[in-house]
């Protein structure tokens, strides 16, 4: 087979891939439902505020809670040293003049 | 066959025997392009995927949550100012919440422990997946902690919260308000903060204003202000998605300015033999334009679709152990997937068409000049 054909094919492929892939994913929404309502069951019956994303600092645990000085707590200055706080970003409500 | 088509078909077929002239090269070149495309397109996927499940789970949140600050700091809030602010019309419900982190000297993980007397009796817990993985506990285990006051404190643990909740729960355990209490030493009548709920969801804003004017120490976080922190929690000024940023646009400028600046004298000479034997500048230029394409769209392609596997099916395991740090109990990424195609289209035309172009414009210089010239050069 000519290697235009072969390339095209393989595109061609790649390209039913990405789209089967946007159908696996409207699919699975379709099922997370049930997992979703249970979790937020569980923010209603707690009142929980954040997302576990990392549970080394508590202003990473729960950056909505967190207060202008949390990353600073220490030292007046001293430095972030936690790995989480450079990719979690302060709340906006926290960076916003009021 | 179509005229045009057939062209185009021998074109491709003599840009494929080109590239795998310089196999090498081009294949090293399609891996590093393929990372970039992966790291960008895996950042997209998950950060989607997780704002969106924050967007949805969060809906429940209290509509305020009231703090008391001092000096500076997040202070305790004494019970009486309950009746106080439940008593502000509008104000359904005021819960006093009580939470607080516990570190375990065992297993050096930190935990949230929150107090419900409807999830746990006295001498209960429940607790969430990631505690029970790391502690190796099941449901009748015995769940030890050591109170402030340095006392064992054996809680029977009543129930597990599934896996599925990590994202909210992985690190929770619910214990019953007097556990609690003795646990942390804590104050009667002092919460950790106050979980407000509110009528008409218009009203939070003015609510929170009465809130303040009522105690001048408080400080409430509102709902939104709560949904709008999981929005902007991987900005894309801050940390280490700017650095990822940076580092994937940076690569994107050193492959176009490595086209842009000029042909390398084999691919010259090709040029002017091409010329030289009745190829027209169309021709060279429609070589030059698919060769870009067989690099970029080829590392798109298998970018995205290893992205999606990477998030969605191995829980994202590079973006996991950045989060993770120094934490021992961390969540499981489940996410529900998403795809863009709005974030999908700005990568494409970010990743394939700068290099495309990159790659046709030098060309088109050296296919302009004469065959003997770009052949001698």
């Amino acid at each position: 087979m000519r290697r235009s054909l072969q390339y095209l094919g393989f595109t061609a492929f790649s390209l039913v891939l990405l789209m089967s892939l946007a159908l696996h994913a409207r699919s699975v929404r379709a099922h997370a439902d049930a997992g979703l309502n249970r979790q937020s069951a569980l923010v209603k019956s707690l009142q929980l505020t954040d997302l576990c994303l990392t549970t080394e600092a508590r202003y990473t645990r729960h950056p909505s809670l967190a207060d202008r000085h949390a990353a600073y707590q220490d030292h007046p200055l001293s430095l972030e040293h936690f790995p989480s706080g450079s990719l979690i970003m302060p709340p906006p409500h926290l960076r916003e003049v009021q | 066959m179509n005229r045009s088509l057939e062209r185009h078909l021998n074109i491709l077929d003599f840009t494929l025997s080109s590239l795998s002239r310089r196999k090498g090269k081009n294949l090293s070149l399609l891996a590093i392009y393929l990372l970039v495309v992966f790291i960008l397109a895996s950042l997209v996927f998950f950060v989607t995927a997780l704002k969106r499940e924050a967007g949805m789970i969060l809906q429940d949140a209290p509509d305020i949550v009231v703090q008391r600050l001092v000096a500076g700091r997040q202070d305790l809030v004494p019970a009486t100012s309950v009746a106080e602010i439940a008593a502000i019309r509008g104000v359904t419900a005021v819960r006093s919440r009580l939470w607080g982190y516990y570190y375990d000297g065992l297993i050096g993980a930190n935990y949230t422990v929150m107090a419900d007397d409807a999830t746990a009796a006295v001498g209960q817990a429940v607790i969430g997946a990631g505690i029970s993985k790391a502690r190796n506990l099941a449901v009748g285990d015995l769940l030890p902690l050591i109170t402030y006051q340095k006392n064992p404190l054996m809680l029977e643990i009543k129930s597990v919260l599934p896996a599925g909740a990590d994202l909210m729960a992985a690190d929770l355990i619910v214990i019953a308000p007097d556990d609690f209490r003795a646990l942390f030493n804590f104050p009667v009548n002092m919460a950790t903060d106050l979980a407000i709920s509110v009528r008409n969801p218009k009203e939070i804003g003015t609510i929170a204003a009465k809130i303040v004017e009522l105690f001048p120490e408080a400080r409430p976080v509102l709902k939104s202000e709560i949904q709008r922190t999981y929005q902007s929690l991987f900005d894309w000024r801050g940390g280490m998605t700017v650095v990822i940023l940076a580092s994937a646009m940076l690569s994107f400028i050193i492959f176009a300015w490595d086209k842009a600046t000029g042909l390398s004298a084999e691919e010259r000479r090709e040029i002017g033999i091409l010329k030289s034997i009745g190829w027209e500048t169309g021709d060279v230029l429609l070589l030059k334009f698919w060769e870009g394409i067989v690099i970029s769209l080829t590392a798109f392609l298998m970018g995205v679709v290893l992205a999606y596997g990477h998030v969605f099916f191995l829980s994202a395991p590079i973006f996991a152990q950045a989060l993770k740090g120094w934490s021992v109990i961390y969540p499981r990424f489940q996410l529900i997937p998403v795809v863009d195609a709005l974030q999908l289209s700005v990568l494409f035309f970010l990743t394939v068409v700068p290099y495309t172009t990159a790659t046709v414009i030098p060309c088109w210089r050296a296919a302009t000049t004469d065959p003997d010239a770009a052949m001698r050069s």
